[in-house]
């Protein structure tokens, strides 16, 4: 929300800089977003009437004016625009000045003339067409501005003389005298010789660039000075014939000298306010009064509207208001205006629309966005020429009714919408935007004006449904204040007098389906300084309260509980919480103590599963693993491209039915294509290898109250030099070691379709699948436009704490010597490690301690299909030094039961 | 006799001294000393002296002796410490040759930051909960005194799973306050972190999915001083001793009265500048005393109990810690990010 400091001084005042009110008013409760000294950039520089100008002795574009800047002495300052004439009055930068974006003016020599500063336009000020919508610049095609495209073919010759045809019935024709005309026109002598006609003309043009000695292309026809588009000519063929130049100021009152601040509105200075939801009723100048005054502690001015009315007819035989579904519409209020005269508001209006943000239109509708603004009641203006049968009815729509918007857009309707329709047809939708069929136009003579009260709920879901959040809406969804729809329209009707634009007719319709009662609460300044934890008197609190217009009965202040009745606009206020607030607001915030808990102490900290979290981590890292972070939600192409078959159960994911898109529209059952998509990226970044880890969670249908069971996963993910199956499992290992789990084996896995089916294996603590680990099936890998080898490890996180061995407990140091022995064996090929380690452990018996892989090897003196796999076995007794002997026994055991079970040959 | 041993003695301290290495000394230890060496030999003219000279002379000789292998002692260890500091002289290395690298995971900065917050709420005896990220509209929004009509209700605002609108995607971690009321015994201490979903497209700022952690606490006689103390004491462990903060006015459907809390620009200590966009201050949180009506709903009374409740963006907070300036890296997950934590 905008605010003028202007537009505010008319209700309150508040003697601070933008800094300290907009501190003010943020720790008071209205949170300032930005402050805009609107004319902070602009210095020195003033009003100037062009007294002279005359063309640039040596440029062809060029003019030199001098300017009466309401000095003794006028001010030569050069310029290249074309639409100045002498007379105009033009904002004038002074030598030493400063424009907006700190652009600084000095005087210079244009062409060896001297320039002692510059004429502005409007951009150059900081300003749009929007803001003087009357600056708008239309430039004729000046013949003797003409560059041909190409030199050797010319559309115009060089040498073109007055009465020279250029096509049809446009001639050649010099301009012999220029003289401002009304509305901003001039009329033109033209001088031209035509063979068999006359020989000038007196014509009348918009156009502003068109000076005494200028030849123009002229249509003797239709008898128009033709701009560019007539010609049917590109820009560049006139370069200086532009829509753009010098903003030639149209203002009342201005006269050489004056500071150009306030005459374009520079001088206001602009807060824009975050306004809470709660407080729709600060959505105006006037709220905002109010809180600045309560804030400031100085008196708030409202006026009261005075309608002096006597516009013709009867309003009661002109107008009936009807409103079949009054629960939608608490209240509907309306006044009518006749003989209206359309036009242009007034300069201090547009300003005060421009600088809260709106753009001006026409009186009648500046005067409904006017209202809006100071009173955050929102407005409309019907013709009234179009409400058949002199009848408003505030309905429902009918299911499919059609209704054109003032945007231009065809609206299909539902029976959720309110519209404003009069016998036959809806003219409106209620609370949103008006219909095109109603609109005001130049020659609207009547006109409705609504001020009304609509349902907050049904007003947002018809903007939401309809696509189409206006500020209207915004403010009706949150709920308004019905007792406001008639001070708006009063105060609409007294701008029509006070512009002239109208005749306001006596009587008001009002329609109150809803009749608000006075609220009151109760105030317990007790309650209030306990839940605050502050001793502030209680007559200070209802004095905070009365800042607000929260009242006693009596207006006093007493010493403990009373009854406080709460303000039609303060819907919000509803308890002893929100007194509370109110209290805490003014006493400030800041000004409560700062006390530490009490009561009874409790015993913080984590969860067992948090703490496991924090471990795995902590182990991840150690192994050279970096966290990531990555969505829940996946494409559901993110299945087929790990190779999912397409009757996976785990297909079966939560759907966003209204997602951001389709990449973000399911969530993820598995963690892998996350990891998969980072692992891409980082490959993708040319980064050389990546180790990375995440401890996240998958989304399975099925949990309870129709929500998700949101199982975490611990899942690894790595690629680079000298990774190998290996490498990972090596990691997987290392987070088994730290649950002490037992038992523990890895089982070759060739069923999981997102793996290489000979370099996978599903993880296990005895029977229980902890998860799966391996090397990324190289077709699911081309699938990420990666080209080396992936690796992760998907792991359960509830499996492995399920699945966690029993704490540390301290086994005695060995105290007698060990012997250890190294074996090599000769096997087939499919014998696995794991089923040679298990073989030895079980033929072992109570020596053996240890049994570690050192070889593996293939090729000479290995039969082809063969392999020799080399152990060391570490044997050893608690209770004595073993001899040679007994280890050679207990090896030679080990060696019959390979050879007996496996086919394991020593070699 | 006794020329002779003077002459010995002389000769083999000299020799001893002069020695350059180990295998010289040993060289003239043998040829002093050993049973062929020469004090060997004149020991053995010993049976023609005289028996009243024999004593004199063996005593000298035993001195003579003793002279030798001490000298012999003391240059044995003197040519070792010579031999150690040759040795320590050629064994240097260039220090500045880079170690054997270990690689060390880092851990995500996002999670950095919510440990230091999770270890200073435990330290005041909060307890620290998790709950579903797929949630109820009703623990999200009705519970919370978000009623029907509430904007953030919208489906232009929030994920949902059924055209009902009954399950969606938690907006905010606030549910686990009605979640923590309805299962745990008062009094309540809780700190939630999580993930939550807002319908945002990604940008510098913005993302679909973020991180937010709850707190609440809820006993008898709580008050806003209460919150305020709290909220400071965590704010000066998060940024330093002596961090400025203020508490403004702000609206929150579930706390009544509600604030945000500012903490001064560390940058421009409050004078205004492009850290603070101009403002001296930084959002850090909301928070408020939790509104009667989400007590009631919840079965505790309010003229009983009161509590107080923050919420606070965790990504913001990383962002800031390590002046980290677009949200996107967060997600992005590249190793030259994440290296650097």
């Amino acid at each position: 929300m905008k605010l003028s400091r202007k537009w505010l001084s008319e209700f309150v005042s508040a003697r601070a800089n933008d800094k300290d009110f907009a501190e003010a008013m943020t720790l008071s409760g209205s949170k300032v977003e930005t402050t805009d000294d609107l004319g902070a950039e602009i210095r020195n520089v003033v009003v100037g009437r062009i007294a002279k100008m005359e063309r640039h002795p040596d440029s062809d574009h060029m003019w030199v004016c001098r300017l009466d800047v309401g000095r003794d002495e006028p001010v030569q300052i050069v310029t290249g625009a074309w639409n100045i004439h002498e007379g105009d009055m033009v904002p004038v930068a002074l030598h030493k000045s400063i424009l907006p974006g700190g652009k600084k003016i000095e005087k210079g020599k244009l062409r060896g003339v001297l320039s002692n500063g510059m004429l502005c336009s409007l951009s150059e000020l900081g300003l749009d067409e929007r803001d003087f919508p009357y600056a708008v610049i239309t430039a004729a095609a000046l013949l003797n501005d003409y560059k041909p495209i190409d030199p050797e073919k010319r559309s115009i010759p060089e040498d073109i003389q007055p009465g020279h045809k250029i096509f049809g019935p446009v001639t050649a024709a010099r301009v012999e005298t220029v003289e401002a005309a009304e509305g901003g026109a001039w009329t033109c002598k033209l001088s031209y010789a035509e063979p068999d006609g006359p020989s000038g003309a007196i014509v009348k043009t918009s156009c502003q660039n068109v000076h005494e000695g200028d030849i123009v292309a002229f249509n003797t026809m239709s008898g128009a000075i033709c701009t560019l588009a007539d010609l049917h000519a590109e820009q560049r063929e006139f370069p200086h014939c532009i829509p753009d130049g010098i903003f030639v100021l149209h203002e009342e009152g201005v006269k050489p000298g004056d500071d150009i601040r306030p005459v374009i509105n520079a001088d206001d200075h602009v807060v824009e306010f975050e306004i809470t939801p709660n407080r729709p009723d600060c959505l105006s100048v006037i709220g905002l009064a109010r809180e600045v005054s309560a804030t400031f502690g100085t008196p708030l001015t409202l006026h009261e509207p005075v309608v002096k009315g006597g516009g013709p007819g009867n309003l009661t035989e002109l107008l009936d208001v009807e409103t079949p579904d009054p629960d939608l519409c608490p209240r509907y209020t309306a006044r009518m205006v006749r003989n209206v005269k359309i036009g242009p508001s007034p300069k201090w209006m547009r300003e005060r629309l421009r600088s809260m943000g709106v753009r001006p239109i026409n009186n009648i509708v500046d005067i409904t966005n006017y209202v809006m603004l100071e009173y955050g009641q929102p407005m409309h203006a019907f013709d009234y020429r179009y409400v058949k049968g002199g009848k408003i009815v505030v309905r429902r729509a009918q299911e499919g009714e059609e209704l054109t918007t003032l945007d231009g857009n065809v609206r299909k309707l539902t029976a959720n919408m309110l519209v404003i329709a009069d016998e036959t047809r809806a003219v409106g939708l209620a609370g949103i935007m008006g219909g095109e069929n109603s609109e005001i136009v130049a020659d609207t003579t009547d006109v409705v004006f609504e001020s009304a009260n609509f349902d907050g709920t049904c007003i947002r879901k018809a903007a939401l449904a309809l696509g189409m959040r206006t500020e209207a809406s915004a403010k009706f969804e949150k709920g308004l204040d019905p007792l406001n729809t008639l001070p708006a329209v009063n105060r609409a009707c007294e701008l029509v007098e006070l512009l002239g634009a109208g005749e306001v007719m006596d009587g008001v319709i009002d329609v109150l389906n809803h009749v608000p009662q006075p609220r009151t609460i109760t105030m317990d300044p007790a309650r209030v300084n306990a839940l605050l934890g502050t001793d502030i008197d209680a007559a200070d609190m209802y004095q905070y309260l009365e800042r607000v217009e929260i009242l006693t009965e009596n207006h006093d202040f007493p010493n403990g509980p009373a009854q406080v009745s709460i303000p039609s606009w303060r819907g919000d206020v509803e308890g002893i919480a929100d007194l509370a607030e109110e209290v805490a607001r003014f006493h400030g915030y800041n000004n409560i103590p700062c006390t530490l808990q009490r009561g009874e102490t409790t015993q913080g900290g984590y969860s067992p599963v948090q703490q496991a979290e924090r471990r795995l981590g902590a182990v991840c890292r150690a192994c050279g693993y970096s966290e990531i972070i990555t969505y829940s939600f996946i494409s559901p192409a993110c299945y087929d491209k790990i190779g999912w078959a397409g009757d996976e159960p785990l297909r079966n994911s939560l759907k966003i039915l209204n997602p951001l898109g389709e990449d973000t529209s399911i969530m993820r059952t598995t963690t892998l294509p996350s990891m998969l998509e980072i692992l891409a990226r980082n490959y993708s970044y040319r980064n050389k290898s990546a180790r990375l880890y995440e401890i996240g969670r998958i989304y399975l249908p099925g949990g309870p109250d129709g929500l998700a069971n949101e199982p975490r996963m611990l899942t690894l993910g790595a690629y680079g030099e000298r990774y190998d199956f290996f490498t990972m499992k090596g990691a997987v290992e290392a987070l088994l070691r730290e649950l002490r789990m037992e038992d523990v084996t890895f089982t070759a896995c060739q069923s999981d379709p997102s793996y290489h089916p000979g370099r996978c294996a599903g993880v296990y603590a005895g029977e229980k699948l902890l998860g799966v680990m391996g090397q990324i099936h190289p077709a699911v890998t081309a699938n990420y436009g990666v080209d080396c080898e992936l690796y992760c490890a998907e792991l359960s996180f509830e499996a492995l704490l399920e699945a966690q061995g029993p704490g540390a407990e301290y086994t005695p140091l060995p105290r007698f010597p060990a012997v250890s022995r190294d074996i090599a064996v000769v096997c087939r090929e499919e014998i696995t490690v794991g089923a040679l380690e298990v073989c030895i452990r079980r033929a072992g018996g109570k020596l053996l301690r240890s049994v570690e892989l050192f070889d593996v090897y293939r090729g000479k003196g290995v039969a082809e299909g063969s392999k020799s796999v080399a152990f060391s076995l570490t044997l050893r007794s608690d209770e004595r030094s073993i001899t040679a002997a007994e280890a050679d026994e207990e090896i030679k055991d080990v060696l019959s039961a390979l050879e007996k079970e496996l086919g394991a040959v020593l070699r | 006799m006794k020329d002779q041993l003077a002459k010995i003695r002389a000769e083999a301290l000299s020799a001893f001294e002069s020695a350059k290495d180990a295998d010289r000394l040993d060289e003239l230890r043998v040829k002093y000393l050993g049973k062929k060496g020469e004090l060997t030999g004149v020991l053995k003219m010993m049976g023609k002296l005289s028996p009243e000279e024999r004593p004199v002379m063996g005593q000298l000789a035993n001195d003579v002796r003793a002279a030798l292998e001490r000298a012999l002692e003391d240059s044995s260890k003197r040519l070792e410490a010579a031999a150690l500091a040759l040795r320590l002289k050629a064994e240097a290395v260039d220090v500045t040759i880079p170690g054997e690298a270990v690689a060390v995971g880092r851990q995500h900065p996002m999670n950095i930051a919510l440990d230091e917050l999770k270890d200073i709420f435990i330290g005041m005896g909060f307890t620290v909960m998790d709950g579903p990220e797929v949630e109820l509209a009703e623990l999200n929004f009705d519970r919370l005194n978000a009623g029907e009509g509430h904007p953030s209700r919208d489906w232009s605002d929030t994920f949902y799973f059924d055209t009902d609108s009954r399950v969606m995607l938690r907006s905010q971690t606030s549910p686990m306050q009605v979640r923590a009321m309805d299962t745990m015994p008062l009094p309540i201490r809780i700190v939630a972190p999580g993930r939550v979903y807002r319908k945002d497209e990604v940008d510098a700022t913005h993302s679909p999915m973020f991180h937010q952690v709850e707190g609440m606490v809820i006993d008898k006689d709580v008050t806003m001083a209460d919150l305020k103390g709290t909220l400071n004491a965590v704010a000066e462990k998060l940024f330093g001793q002596g961090t400025v903060t203020r508490f403004r006015p702000h609206h929150f459907p579930f706390t009544e009265p509600s604030c945000e809390m500012d903490i001064q620009c560390h940058k421009c200590g409050g004078a205004g500048c492009p850290t603070c966009k101009g403002e001296g201050w930084i959002e850090l949180l909301g928070a408020g005393m939790v509104h009667p009506r989400v007590l009631e709903m919840s079965g505790i009374d309010p003229e009983v109990y009161s509590g107080w409740a923050f919420g606070m963006g965790l990504e913001r907070t990383a962002l800031r810690r390590f002046k980290i300036d677009d949200l996107r890296l967060i997600f992005e997950n590249d190793v030259r990010f994440l290296e650097q934590f």
